[in-house]
């Protein structure tokens, strides 16, 4: 095999995609369509509750076109971090969407599912046994984040999806996983070099993202050599250059050079990046360093639930004593409510809002936007708490109050929206000493009757 | 070039900041000709220090500082005040952060 033809259409499945752009890309006889559908950037939310962050029609146009004509190639199709945060939930939510598409377009495959989610019970004795440690800013792992986390994933590296591969599956419907991984699997199989096949998957795991003007909306082909790749977007009116492909190796990265996965890392430090045509860069010099393998787990947990209010003030007194009247509302709260797990917080937009304590300007706008936020223990405390602290700032008096009616003015009626429950990411840490199939089972089945 | 100091925003076209994981947030510094990323850099002006000045952060939590000449690019790293999305949080994806460096003042060596 002289080289490998990779097509990733977007950069988060139920992102989209032109459908000229896709064809474009299958017109070039691809060797396989990769999507990578995680990502933990909206929050801890999306991992805690078990939602997905897209939304279901969206996925479900994305699939029918991929499936559809991967199907018809026979072509594998594989799908990493599968509803986004990748754990047996979101897997499940995925799953039905690729059955639903399958039935409906009457196509025949293998599909594989390939779980992600760890017990807590061998969480607890990995964690006993000194083979968990955490990330950079995150402190130790204990019992007590383990047993609070609702569901805990595992980042998996290319050996189950080989494995699911290897055992004839046309789509592979993997739980969480390390971004390259739905690219870099199959090359990696067949012999290529897993420096650039992993730096490859890396780039186009964001689809078109890395050309200029990028987008994570459109499509790029990959075609991994022995001792190159080349990137191509494929839309004629975005281009690759060297700048913007080595610029996306910043992206979301904490250092440029050093990307550590599972298995070791991709060293980048003698990358060299070369204008191959007008819209096409190629790429060598990447190197794969292998290191003792590890897996990265992530957990979230509940907080509570939140109750918001969204309110402003244009009066120049209000604004002048702003944080005295914080302070007033919240001992009133603290005088009125015994309990010490209900968090009351308030964003002002137009002083310090978008950037909290990291804000070096410390003037007021002259009008200020207003979060109230409660999260307790439940809903029902949440709208109780909230709606005495909104009463309360809404009437409150201070020093120099000429406008003596109200001190707030709310857009909406009711004022108080639910915001539901909350979570928060309390896992972020390594396991060591790991197998790289074991904790990521791998089921076949046969979908849609005989395959051709 | 030399001895000059200029805002950084009239040299870098690109200044962005985002999540890397959330525990960080990492801030891209492109800038618009290698002559300048050169010059930036020999200035010496983008360190640890700097940037835990400019926000109010122990020097510690600038956890790095890298200078990625095939993208004519600086790079600094740190550690966010919270976890992403956890109770005080402004700024989810992190992608608001880079304000304060638009007008920061750097010197070209």
């Amino acid at each position: 095999m002289e080289e490998i033809r990779m097509l990733a259409p977007t950069a988060i499945l139920g992102y989209g995609f032109p459908l000229d752009s896709f064809m474009r890309g299958m017109e070039e006889k691809p060797h396989l369509i990769g999507v990578d559908a995680g990502s933990t950037d909206p929050g801890p939310f999306y991992l805690g509750k078990g939602k997905s962050f897209t939304d279901s029609v969206a996925v479900r146009r994305d699939l029918e076109v991929i499936l559809d004509a991967a199907c018809k190639e026979r072509i594998p199709v594989i799908i990493g971090s599968a509803g986004g945060s990748g754990a047996n939930v979101h897997l499940d939510w995925n799953e039905q969407i690729v059955r639903d598409v399958a039935a409906e377009k009457s196509l025949s495959f293998t599909m594989a599912r390939i779980e992600a989610e760890f017990s807590r019970d061998y969480l607890h004795a990995r964690q006993q046994a000194g083979d968990i440690t955490p990330l950079p800013g995150v402190p130790p792992l204990t019992e007590k984040e383990i047993r609070e986390a609702t569901r805990i994933v595992g980042q998996m590296g290319l050996e189950p999806v080989q494995e699911a591969l290897n055992d004839g599956a046309l789509v592979v419907l993997a739980g969480r996983a390390y971004d390259p991984v739905c690219f870099a699997a199959l090359p990696v199989l067949r012999g290529f070099d897993p420096g650039l096949a992993l730096h490859v998957g890396k780039i186009l795991e964001c689809a078109a993202i890395a050309s200029t003007p990028g987008s994570g909306r459109d499509c790029m082909l990959g075609i991994l050599r022995k001792d190159h790749f080349l990137l191509r977007p494929l839309n004629p009116e975005r281009r690759c250059t060297p700048e913007s492909v080595a610029a996306h190796s910043l992206y979301e990265k904490s250092d440029p050079f050093h990307l550590h996965g599972p298995g070791g890392k991709l060293d980048l430090r003698e990358t060299q990046y070369e204008q191959h045509d007008e819209q096409t860069v190629k790429v060598w010099g990447s190197r794969f360093v292998p290191a003792p393998y590890s897996i990265k787990l992530e957990g979230a947990r509940p907080v509570g639930y939140r109750s918001i209010c969204i309110a402003g003030t244009r009066d120049p007194a209000m604004i002048d004593n702003i944080e005295d009247i914080i302070k007033g509302v919240e001992s009133s709260v603290a005088d009125n409510f015994e309990e010490t797990e209900a968090y009351l917080h308030f964003h002002l937009y137009g002083y310090r809002g978008v950037m909290g304590e990291l804000e070096p300007l410390q003037q007021k706008a002259h009008e200020l936007g207003i979060v109230m936020e409660v999260v307790a223990p439940t809903q029902k405390r949440a709208n109780t708490i909230l709606s005495f602290a909104r009463s309360t700032m809404l009437h409150y008096g201070f020093p120099g109050r000429i406008s003596t009616a109200g001190n707030l003015a709310f857009p909406y009626s009711p004022s108080d929206l639910e915001a539901g429950e909350v979570f928060e990411f309390c896992i972020h840490h390594l396991l060591h000493n790991v197998d790289p199939r074991e904790p990521f089972p791998v089921k076949l089945e046969q979908l849609g009757g005989i395959t051709v | 070039m030399s001895d000059e100091k200029k805002k950084l925003r009239s040299v870098a076209g690109v200044i962005r900041s985002k999540n890397a994981g959330p525990y960080e947030i990492t801030f891209d510094i492109i800038f618009d000709s290698y002559p300048l990323f050169e010059s930036v850099v020999r200035g010496g002006s983008l360190t640890e220090e700097t940037v835990a000045r400019l926000y109010k952060v122990p020097r510690e939590k600038v956890v790095g500082i890298y200078h990625y000449s095939p993208a004519k690019a600086v790079k600094i790293t740190m550690e966010r005040p919270r976890p992403s999305g956890s109770l005080g949080e402004t700024d989810v994806y992190g992608a608001q952060q880079h304000a304060p460096l638009l007008d920061l003042e750097v010197e070209l060596g």
